[in-house]
């Protein structure tokens, strides 16, 4: 998949796209028998990728066609949609958010638009907290891309899930599963039962930081459980964890059980929040792209979470 | 406000040094805050009154240049004024120009504060100036100016998870960050569990704006004289923590009173005796 992701950065970006026909299809990869990913770039969203940062990707049944994650602008969507075309003519059915940020999310207005019929699905709790952000996200879209934010807009999900749900594609189900807060209040991952390939979402981060934006004990809870059902292939929320994922997993643990750690001896030592940020998990300097972009915020957000610990 | 869905407006009251946070519900449009906005402040709050503009020799204003998160932004004001029974720091104002309410706090302070300095953290909507306004017991005023880099902070919604925020409502908790020693300057943390509403996050079932509640007044005493009291608004952070000076003559109690934009009332206390080391 590596290749890939060098690939999109060479081939010419279009501005905002028209119909479906119009965008160039975005580089996608088959990872599994009719599992197909485009990989995120790692960086934050401007007008030249699009808010193409997350991996997205869809599966492909013998009835219809189910897209996880729609990309980060319409756009980015309609690019996504015009992959899929080149793969398979089968109706796109679902389009399944695995949570509320703008990268995962923003594309929907292509396939609610280009693929009518498509029925939005997300985490229970995913309509209020977009909503509740609609009005921010909306403004720092059209302020990192310009004129190719135009037709980006919020699409909220039909279909909620608030333990889990199956979802048959004709001859392949998939399993959703939401899970309690951890990178979100909304995360839900997507299992292929077919070829046991699991969409983490922002469950999983490799290569590049996470963002603690739910609960930073919640997730070290949940990461514990991803593995069940065990799966043979990983598609992270972003970089690529493929079949190599118990290492992406251990490692986002690590990382996740310094912060906690260290941030709640600074706690405990009467530290302010602006010591515990400058001192806690120096150590990944080095290890996580965009390290300087979030690392401090999540440190911030630790502290705010733990110190109402009792 | 950029998108004039609502019109937010702050009015500084001369008398009680109030906030009046008017919340309308539809069409009127209102122009985002401009500069202007200190100029506004001013005249309502200092009218005619000489303020020394470059006074971070003497009152130190740490903000960060650009907030990691503009709902969580740690603010920290020192003073090197004197501050003596007969010649002390008696207010500290916050303003923060370009916020939907910008007046966000005005500390007050007694001889029995030993020190004015308070550390908290604030919501920041948009860049802006952040100023802190120490106004002396002989009525001489003195500001400093930092410009700090944020934005989304107020609309953001208020917990990363309300429903325990709400379940926690009122929760108080009192920390000594030093020794306790008769006579000097003991630092204490005072944290309120609240979610400190703005009004400014969307409703999804309502489409309206989740309705603002917010802590408002907050008043600490020791041996039942005031040693600290805040009156604040939203631009305080969700779970308004805030750490102050106090000097114990003695053994006694320091006491909390709190109460939010709702009229709930909430207390908490600890009891303090020279001797007592930090952390408890």
């Amino acid at each position: 998949m590596r290749w890939l992701w060098l690939l999109t950065w060479l081939l010419p970006w279009p501005g905002a796209a028209g119909a479906a026909g119009d965008a160039s299809p975005l580089p996608v990869a088959e990872v599994a028998p009719g599992v197909f990913v485009h990989a995120g770039v790692h960086g934050e969203a401007s007008a030249e990728n699009l808010g193409s940062i997350a991996n997205v990707g869809f599966i492909v049944g013998e009835r219809c066609v189910a897209v996880i994650d729609s990309g980060g602008s319409r756009a980015a969507g309609m690019r996504l949609l015009a992959a899929l075309r080149k793969v398979s003519a089968l109706p796109v059915c679902y389009v399944i958010n695995t949570h509320m940020h703008p990268d995962h999310v923003f594309g929907n207005a292509a396939f609610v638009a280009e693929a009518a019929g498509a029925t939005v699905v997300g985490h229970a709790k995913l309509a209020a907290a977009l909503t509740a952000r609609e009005r921010g996200y909306l403004e720092r879209i059209r302020q990192e891309l310009g004129e190719a934010a135009a037709g980006t807009r919020v699409v909220l999900p039909t279909m909620t899930v608030s333990d889990t749900k199956e979802i048959d594609l004709g001859g392949r189900t998939l399993l959703l599963r939401a899970w309690p807060t951890a990178h979100t209040d909304n995360d839900l991952s997507v299992f292929d039962r077919s070829t046991r390939t699991l969409f983490a979402g922002d469950l999983l981060f490799v290569e590049r930081i996470p963002s603690i934006d739910g609960s930073l004990r919640g997730w070290l809870k949940v990461l514990a459980e991803l593995r069940r059902p065990e799966p043979a292939y990983v598609v992270a929320g972003h970089g690529e964890a493929g079949a190599n994922w118990p290492q992406a997993v251990t490692r986002l643990h690590e990382y996740l059980s310094l912060v906690l750690d260290q941030t709640r001896a600074a706690i405990r030592a009467g530290r302010t929040i602006q010591q515990a940020v400058a001192e806690v998990g120096a150590s990944e300097r080095g290890r996580w792209q965009l390290f300087d972009d979030y690392h401090r915020r999540n440190v911030t957000a630790a502290f705010a979470e733990l110190e109402w610990e009792d | 406000m950029k998108n004039g869905r609502i019109a937010v407006i702050a009015r500084v009251s001369l008398a009680g040094l109030t906030l009046v946070l008017g919340l309308a519900g539809s069409a009127a449009a209102q122009d985002k805050p401009t500069a202007n906005n200190w100029e506004m402040i001013r005249q309502s709050l200092f009218a005619g009154r000489t303020i020394d503009e470059n006074a971070a020799a003497v009152l130190e204003l740490d903000t960060p240049t650009r907030a990691e998160d503009a709902a969580v932004v740690p603010i920290a004001i020192r003073t090197k004024l004197p501050h003596t029974a007969s010649s002390y720091v008696r207010k500290v104002y916050l303003v923060v120009d370009h916020n939907p309410s910008p007046l966000g706090a005005v500390f007050t302070f007694t001889p029995e504060s030993g020190r004015a300095d308070i550390e908290t953290r604030i919501r920041i909507e948009e860049y802006t100036n952040v100023r802190a306004i120490a106004e002396m017991s002989d009525g001489r005023l003195f500001m400093t100016t930092n410009y700090v880099k944020a934005s989304g902070g107020c609309s953001a919604p208020a917990g990363k998870d309300l429903e325990e925020s709400m379940a926690r409502l009122g929760k108080m908790k009192f920390r000594l960050e030093s020794d306790v020693k008769p006579g000097e300057a003991t630092l204490a943390q005072l944290m309120i569990s609240h979610p400190n509403l703005s009004g400014l996050a969307m409703d999804q079932v309502t489409r309206l704006f989740t309705p603002a509640h917010f802590v408002r007044k907050i008043d600490v005493t020791y041996g039942g004289k005031p040693v600290m009291s805040a009156e604040v608004d939203f631009t305080i952070s969700e779970n308004p923590n805030v750490r102050f000076y106090f000097v114990p003559s003695g053994p006694g109690e320091l006491k909390a009173e709190v109460v939010d934009s709702n009229q709930l009332k909430f207390e908490s206390s600890i009891q303090v005796r020279p001797g007592k080391t930090a952390g408890s």
